[in-house]
Parts: C-alpha cells; structure tokens; sequence
C-alpha cells in the first residue's frame, strides 16, 4: 500500500515538473535552437546562477516570453541580446563582454598560466644543469672510490 | 637579495586576498542599473486609481521625482510603504509617483486606502512591461529622476529611514 502511495506522489511530481516546461510554438526548428541557445546564454536576475531557460522566477518567464516575441518578430541574435542589456547592463551576459573592465577577468588566468609554466621550465633546467657533472668532478669521484678503506 | 624572488608568490596571494574581501563586502543582488545618467525610458500606463487617466514619462518632468515600483504581494514594499508615507507627509514638495508591479488592480486600490497613498500617482504595470523596460528586477525599486527625467540613482530594495536621511534626501537637494 506505502508503496502504491509513493508511487502516486512521484507520478504527481513529475507531471508538474513537465508542466512547469512551458515551450514556445516556433515556426522553425533553428528559431527554436535560437532560443535556446539565447535563453542558455543570459542570466536570471533574480536567481543569479541560473540562466533564463533554468529559471523558474516569474521575471525570466516573462524575459523568455520578450526573447520569444523578439524572435518571432524577426529580430536578429545580436538585437536581442542588445535589449537586454541595455535594460539590465551586461550583468545579464554569462559571457562578458572584452573591454577595459573585463580585461583582467579575460586575461589574467593565460597570463598566470603562462608565467606558472615558464616559472616550472626555468627551475626544471636549473635544476638539470646541477645534475650534470663535470670531467673534473668525475674524476674527483673516482680518485674518492678508489682510495683504499680506512 | 636573490631569495626575495620566493616572495612572489605570497604577494599575489595577498593581492588576490584583498580583492576577495572586497568581493565579500558587496552584494551580489546590487546590480548596478546601465540607466543611470540617461533619459528615463518611455512608458505610457493607465493609472491605478483612475483607469481613464494615463502616467508616462512626461508626467515626471519639470521636478526632481522619485518613482517607487512596488506591489502588494511583495512584503518587503509593505515596510517600504510606511517610510514613503512618512516622506510624502514631512515634505509635500517631493513628488513620489509609483508604479505598481504585476499586481491585480482591487488589492491595491484597497492596499492605497487603508495604508495610506504616498504617490501623486500611480501608474499600473499589469503586464510587467514597463518593469522590464526599466530593468526592474525585484520589487521595491526606486529610481530617482532629475527636472530634466534624467535618472540618476537607482535604489534597489525597501527605501529605509536611514537611506532616505542618508543617500536620497541630500540627492533630491542638491538636484532642486
């Protein structure tokens, strides 16, 4: 009997979950790839980790429904994203955009890369160079085996 | 001299350790508003208590104004809302309008007459439209707009006594 209950629950769960994937009628399955391409790209304001398609906040239902009008509307990827971020700032951009703010943010992690592995490259030859051993010394080592013990 | 070169690294890090208590101090909600110092945006709405009637952005002109978004299912407006009571009735000349979010017209016209109405008037946003063309993404928001209907500051969050004395009302002086 508990069993047959817990079914039911999960069974209940998941037709709300499924209802709550509310998908836009689009008359082309690229405007439909648009979309969600666009929607996977920007940010919900209000869940901040979570991008416009992931969210359920009711401001990114309706920020869905404008990217939805918009595409329909014929408006191009680049307009879209424009509206947007003119209203919210490029806070809403996963991906933010190359000016001087985002420099540092860009480059910073090639940079400490690139000095990490010229660090590790010079301490590795220095470290060889020591290993390598002289004529000279050789043949102190030699002169040190050869002496009788005492 | 040649031993200082092992520093390096402690002093990145401690670099990197100030600028992430930096990043602690800040609230990731504040997000900064790419309004401020342009013209407010165009809107036209119906106005909440008066259908026939419209506010849109004209109606904000020619006075330093403050534009309050709200709702009455957001419990953080109904704190905000005693605070911009006690505004508009310590000083008249400071003209409050609102916007009111996403929200069913009854509750709050009720919401006005029992609490009290602070708006010169209050435009009525049932769609949420106007709200995303103001980049409102939480009520409360306050904006507030220069003679001209530049904005010049956004508060996001209830408008607080302390934020009123602090931040806004010096604003709102040196603007008149």
């Amino acid at each position: 009997m508990m069993k047959l209950v817990l079914f039911g629950c999960l069974f209940v769960f998941c037709i709300s979950t499924l209802a709550e994937d509310q998908r836009f009628p689009f008359d082309s399955p690229q405007m439909e790839a648009r979309f969600d391409h666009l929607t996977e790209e920007l940010r919900c304001l209000v869940c901040q980790n979570q991008s416009l398609a992931d969210s359920d906040a009711p401001l990114a239902n309706d920020l869905r429904k404008e990217v939805y009008a918009m595409i329909q509307e014929g408006k191009s990827d680049s307009d879209i994203i424009e509206f947007l971020v003119a209203r919210y700032g490029e806070f809403v951009l996963y991906r933010p955009r190359l000016n001087s703010m985002t420099l540092v943010l860009w480059f910073a992690p090639a940079l400490l890369v690139t000095i990490g592995v010229i660090t590790v490259i010079a301490l590795i030859r220095r470290r060889s160079d020591k290993k390598s051993v002289s004529e000279s010394e050789l043949q102190r080592v030699r002169q040190l085996l050869d002496e009788p013990d005492q | 001299m040649k031993k200082l070169i092992y520093l390096i690294p402690l002093a990145i890090f401690t670099v990197m350790v100030f600028f992430f208590m930096i990043g602690l101090e800040r609230d990731p909600h504040l997000i900064p508003s790419p309004f401020i110092g342009k013209p407010a945006p165009e809107f036209s709405l119906a106005q909440l208590i008066d259908a026939d009637k419209t506010l849109s952005n004209t109606d904000l002109q020619g006075q330093v104004t403050l534009l309050n978004f709200w709702a009455t299912w957001c419990p953080t407006c109904r704190g905000e809302h005693d605070v911009l009571m006690e505004i508009a009735r310590g000083n008249g000349e400071i003209a409050i309008y609102g916007i009111d979010y996403k929200d069913d017209a009854i509750t709050a016209r009720k919401w006005l007459d029992q609490l009290g109405n602070p708006y010169r008037a209050v435009g009525f946003d049932q769609e949420g439209k106007t709200g995303i063309d103001w980049g409102v993404y939480g009520t409360p928001e306050t904006f507030v707009l220069d003679k001209q209907g530049i904005i010049r500051y956004k508060h996001i969050g209830a408008v607080t006594w302390e934020d009123w004395k602090n931040t806004l009302e010096p604003m709102i002086r040196e603007l008149q």
